[in-house]
């Protein structure tokens, strides 16, 4: 096995990864992936400064002071250098002191509850995760579907998202950041597609024997005009989404074919969400559930959004 | 409800590959039994073994629980690669959701508490006592019961395979996936209980090493004196201490929530599941520096004794363990980015935990600069100490990768993620046990292991640790997400071919490993050490003979240096026999500890399958053998010095041929 | 390294020693399990699920004299612990009973704090906040009862052995358990009850 053959192999493999990169989180479709694609790039290259370093010392170091080589130095006692260990405590401090930095910025840029900036307005989707399947609620255009998603390119979206049950996690690689979908809880997540297709969605969180079903399709329209044609196919192929028929939807499926709804009971979403945070104090992030009795468009607008136990 | 409550004979499962499991384990135990009948083996092992107090011969019977442990979560963990690698393209594979889901959890489970926890306690078990000059731990009595505790819990765990189920919900369980709605079979209780028990083992254990190592050192061994595995340890203790007690109320809050319909974790009536996951986390991050810091100090050990030369920055080193363990306990975030807390949380978490690689990188060069003008002999545990200087460092990078909130969005729960864990479990805590085994393994059992094998295992798990994972780097930017139980995209097939053949030739270093010990324990005369010493040590555990007797040290030394017994060999001190030795103050073997263990399993039996009698008569029986023992006066003896005399003449008469020759 | 004498009698102080230090490490472990539930009980007091609220179901006065008869309790085990030292085995039985008798009526108050709940629907089932409520006190609750199951066996131990260097160590060990029990349920009244019904 010859350093050559060696080196081959490891060509051939790069090869083989970028070949097969498409389709993945490097292969990003839209702001927030790519953003995120260049953050990893970026900060692995920062560590390489450190970590190759260290490899081939690792490396040099057993082969140059292996017991054979009996005339290199050799100092038994000594095990203390103020210069040394000055230096091996600085490097890795100002590695990790560029990274916080970049850490800090990143964090807030990309904080998957805040809007897109510079992009136009949201568009608004629900998303319910059940078992073991996704629905999507379209507030704005009234309509519901299973397992796929549609939205025009270069419209950013504002997913609202919960669970009816177990806890799964929102994903489509090829645009970017995922959150987790909790019972009784609204979790929000702000996405874009800068070039049409159509992209793989799935729950990154394991929540049970049809998990891995779990998936769904997320097309990204060329146009607006398709995907009002496609608004308005939901509307004429779908049945009606209403408390009951939610229902018999949440009973537990694996593999769910695509579904459509043409209506949607209002403010089915905010019942969902209220069935359980109803039970949760005071410090309800939510609106009062009579708004949705109303019809209203329940105003979310508020300090909803982080309710973590641990945070202020 | 009947007399059994939940069990009957529908719990034996149907599945042909557990049927073929049971029967092979069955006949083993047949063989095994009739072995011990056969050569009359039974007495000593119940007088010198499972009733034992000596904390070299519990160290010994972790390591093998560990083993048998490893053997089984291997065998879980080939179950899924090669399931993955035939489930593509939409196939389904022969391991249907049902029961590749109980082997994920299972796999998590048993190499987490039941095979890397007894591996890093026995080792500690076997070792730290002698480093520090101690004859045993503080309370030997509570130290059997741990193991029996620890074995109590892997018990459970196996029984769950032939016995209902195991969990279906991942090591973690979170709920509401683990709660009785989602989850109402045995699987969770027995996950529950198997936890409860082991983990109730090694808080006790960490326990007993904290006073051991604050009370009884060596006379004239300072704190900053002592050796730097006994320093990894005590702060993995600390972290014990300190960690453990979060998950037993965490699985505590589970269990009302399961058993009594208690609403801590449910979705209705106000529960919060939410507060589980912090929990677990507050417990589950420490729980990894618990593992990996005795590996730290097995390494830095390895590195001195092979170069030939004193550890670099030795204070460094102390510090810089002490600081992983305090970061260690607020970071937990980290674990779930993804849930939506602020910017500003998520930044803080993310940059704490990158604060750790600077402890750990300033471990990394002192390591180093330990070879730096050292004389390095290229053994077996150097071997692994190399590996995982390489290996540990690309488990770092891609840790700190996964610790930035931008980057965890897209490869949170990627298997990119169970790359990095691995990288740093395997790499760091793994390759740190087999290296302290091959290392401390003659002074445990009086010979060396075979070289070759053990080179042969360290190149098989090395090679394989890299083909088996670096391709789940690649499938994790593929978007390729943990658990799945079959998939159906193209691209990712080639990566997951690999990653099998890794998983072979990862079987293959285990193969060698246990070759290893097949053809040593063969060849055990010509591998004899007789010197006690036979890597020219540094530390007090090399003074004593391999084995070590029983009561450890017949003079216990005054200890001047770090280096506690190279300075001993350099004054002359070393070797020598006192003008005449006191009695030595002994505990006695008991049984109160396996009997009361036994006693807690069959509880927690009784728990999960809902058989209140016997959980009943479990308990009072536990709590009443304990009582009985605080109540026997006959707990100890004394070792008379012409006893010891006789002991260390054997001994010191062995090494003036040894230091002569 | 004088007679062998000295060197045993070393070696007993040595373990008694250790003893106490353990008890004492395994009662900073014991901390973090009532800090755990703590801290649930923090996240979920406010998810009443439309039920009762801490100030529809705590009744301060009930709770004060709970109180007080386990600060007392901890009082009077300091004085058995005097007598120990001092080798009065009639004094240590004295106190020890009378500790007994404060911690028995301490837990048959909690008993039938929680049963009065219990009966008027306000179980541990019912909301998330009485789940919290319910372990978070109980938890406690059990500790003081397995206090009083061993202070129970200890003192049939003095009253049959007297007070051996053993026995005492044994007492110190109850006595620091006892007096954290107490330390815990001031943070239990303070947090649970005066923040509760305020």
């Amino acid at each position: 096995m010859s350093i050559r053959n060696l080196s081959k192999i490891a060509f051939a493999a790069i090869v083989l990864f970028l070949a097969g990169c498409s389709g993945g989180v490097l292969d990003p479709k839209g702001q927030v992936g790519i953003e995120e694609k260049n953050l990893i790039i970026l900060c692995t290259v920062l560590m390489l400064i450190v970590v190759v370093p260290v490899i081939v010392l690792t490396l040099f170091f057993a082969w140059k002071y292996r017991a054979s080589r009996d005339f290199e130095v050799y100092t038994p006692k000594w095990a203390h250098s103020t210069k040394i260990e000055a230096t091996v405590w600085t490097i890795p401090i100002l590695i990790i002191i560029a990274l916080g930095i970049i850490t800090w910025r990143s964090t807030h840029s990309l904080d998957p509850y805040a809007p897109l900036e510079g992009k136009g307005e949201h568009m608004t989707v629900e998303v319910v995760s059940l078992n073991w399947k996704w629905l999507f609620i379209y507030p704005e255009q009234g309509i519901a579907t299973v397992n796929e998603l549609v939205f025009p390119t270069d419209k950013p979206i504002a997913f609202k998202i919960t669970s009816e049950g177990t806890m799964n996690s929102f994903f489509i690689p090829q645009l970017g950041s995922q959150i987790y979908s909790m019972a009784g809880m609204e979790t929000k997540l702000h996405l874009i597609a800068e070039e049409p297709g159509t992209y793989k969605g799935i729950s990154s969180n394991y929540s049970g024997a049809g998990f891995t079903g779990m998936k769904f399709d997320a097309i990204a329209t060329s146009t607006e005009d398709e995907f009002e044609a496609w608004v308005q196919k939901v509307k004429q192929e779908g049945g009606a989404l209403t408390s009951e028929s939610y229902k018999t939807l949440a009973e537990p499926t694996e593999y769910h074919p695509v579904t459509y709804f043409s209506t949607v009971s209002d403010g089915l979403f905010h019942e969902i969400v209220m069935k359980y945070m109803k039970d949760h104090g005071s410090m309800d992030f939510y609106g009062k559930p009579a708004n949705a009795v109303q019809g209203e468009k329940p105003k979310h607008s508020g300090h909803n959004g982080h309710h973590m136990g641990v945070e202020e | 409800m009947s007399f059994l409550g939940k069990l009957s004979l529908e719990a034996i499962p149907h599945d042909p590959i557990i049927i073929v499991t049971l029967c092979v384990v069955a006949v083993l135990g047949v063989v095994i039994a009739f072995m011990l009948t056969k050569y009359k083996q039974w007495g000593p092992l119940w007088r010198d073994w499972i009733t034992s107090v000596d904390h070299k011969r519990l160290g010994i019977m972790y390591i093998l629980l560990a083993m048998i442990m490893l053997l089984r979560g291997f065998a879980d963990a080939i179950m899924m690669r090669t399931q993955l690698a035939v489930a593509t393209n939409g196939a389904e594979g022969y391991l249907p959701p049902e029961h590749y889901d109980q082997i994920f959890t299972a796999h998590g489970v048993i190499m987490i508490i039941f095979m890397a926890m007894p591996f890093m306690v026995g080792l500690m078990n076997i070792i730290l006592p002698l480093q520090i000059g101690a004859r045993d731990v503080a309370f030997p009595f509570l130290n059997n019961l741990s193991f029996w505790l620890t074995a109590g819990g892997a018990i459970l765990i196996n029984i769950s395979l032939g016995l209902g189920e195991f969990a279906k919900t991942g090591w973690v369980a979170y709920p509401p996936l683990a709660g009785l709605e989602y989850s109402p079979g045995v699987g969770v209780d027995y996950y529950i209980w198997a936890l409860q028990i082991s983990g109730l083992g090694t808080l006790l254990t960490a326990v007993n090493f904290l006073v051991t190592v604050f009370k009884m050192r060596a006379p004239g061994m300072k704190l900053m004196q002592m050796p730097i595995f006994t320093w990894t340890c005590t702060w993995a203790n600390i972290l014990i201490a300190a960690s453990f007690p979060i998950l037993t109320a965490v699985l505590a809050m589970l269990t009302l929530d399961r058993y009594l319909d208690f609403h801590f974790f449910t979705n209705d009536a106000g529960g919060n599941s939410m507060m589980y996951i912090n929990l677990f986390w507050a417990w589950g991050h420490p729980e990894v520096y618990i593992l990996v810091l005795p590996a730290f100090g097995i390494f830095s050990e390895i590195i001195s004794t092979f170069t030939a030369k004193r550890l670099f920055g030795y204070k460094s080193m102390v510090y810089a363990s002490g600081a992983i363990a305090i970061l260690g306990f607020i970071v937990w975030l980290h674990h779930f980015f993804t849930m939506g807390s602020s910017a500003n949380v998520n930044a803080f978490f993310g940059i704490m935990t990158m604060v750790i690689a600077v402890p750990t990188g300033v471990k990394l060069f002192n390591w180093l600069f330990t070879m730096y003008r050292g004389r390095l002999t290229i053994s077996v545990p150097v071997l692994w100490t190399l590996g995982f200087m390489v290996t540990f460092t690309i488990g770092g990078m891609t840790g700190v990768l996964l610790a930035i909130p931008g980057a965890d969005y897209v490869l949170h729960n990627s298997l990119f993620l169970i790359a990095h864990f691995h990288n740093t479990i395997i790499g760091g805590a793994v390759f740190g046990y087999l290296a302290g085994f091959a290392f401390w393994f003659p002074k445990a059992m009086g010979f060396k292991l075979d070289e070759k094998t053990g080179k042969a295992a360290f190149w098989c798990w090395q090679i394989g640790f890299m083909v088996a994972f670096m391709p789940l780097y690649v499938l994790g930017f593929l978007g390729m997400t943990r658990r799945l139980n079959h998939t159906d995209n193209p691209d990712w097939n080639i990566w997951l071919y690999i990653a099998a053949v890794g998983a072979f030739i990862i079987a293959a270093g285990i193969f060698f490993q246990l070759l290893q010990l097949f053809i040593s324990f063969k060849n055990r005369e010509k591998l004899k050490d007789t010197t006690g010493d036979p890597w020219n040590g540094h530390t007090l555990e090399w003074s004593t003979a391999s084995p070590p007797q029983f009561y450890n040290f017949a003079h216990i030394p005054h200890i001047k240096d770090i280096d506690a017994w190279t300075d001993m060999k350099e004054r002359g001190e070393a070797y020598q026999q006192p003008q005449k030795y006191a009695p030595i103050h002994m505990p006695r073997n008991t049984s109160a500890g396996f009997l009361m263990s036994m006693c807690f399993t069959a509880m927690c039996f009784a728990l999960i399958w809902h058989i209140w009698w016997l959980a009943a008569v479990g308990f009072i029986g536990g709590i009443a053998v304990f009582i009985k023992r605080c109540y026997t006066s006959d707990v100890d003896y004394y070792v008379q010095p012409d006893e010891v005399e006789k002991i260390e003449a054997e001994h010191l008469s062995a090494n003036a041929k040894g230091v002569s020759a | 390294m004088s007679t062998v004498a000295a060197d045993m009698h070393h070696d007993h102080e040595h373990h008694e020693n250790n003893n106490v230090f353990g008890f004492w490490l395994y009662l900073m472990t014991d901390c973090l399990l009532f800090a755990s539930f703590f801290a649930t009980y923090a996240v979920l007091f406010m998810n009443t699920a439309g039920g009762v609220s801490g100030k529809d179901i705590f009744e301060l006065d009930f709770v004060a004299v709970e109180t007080a008869a386990l600060l007392l309790s901890s009082i009077t085990f300091g004085f058995a612990m005097i007598a120990a030292h001092k080798q009065n085995k009639g004094g240590t039985l004295l106190w020890l009973a009378v500790t007994w008798v404060f911690g028995a009526v301490f837990i048959g108050m909690e008993i039938y704090e929680f049963h009065h709940l219990i009966v008027h629907g306000n179980g541990p089932q019912e909301s998330a906040f009485l789940t919290a409520f319910f372990s978070l006190v109980g938890l406690h609750g059990l500790h003081v009862s397995s206090g009083l199951v061993w202070m129970t066996i200890m003192i049939i131990e003095v009253m049959r052995r007297g007070l051996p260097d053993k026995t005492v160590t044994r007492l110190s060990c109850l006595s620091l358990f006892w007096h954290f029990l107490d330390i815990v349920w001031i943070c239990v009244f303070t947090v649970v009850y005066l923040m509760g019904a305020l």
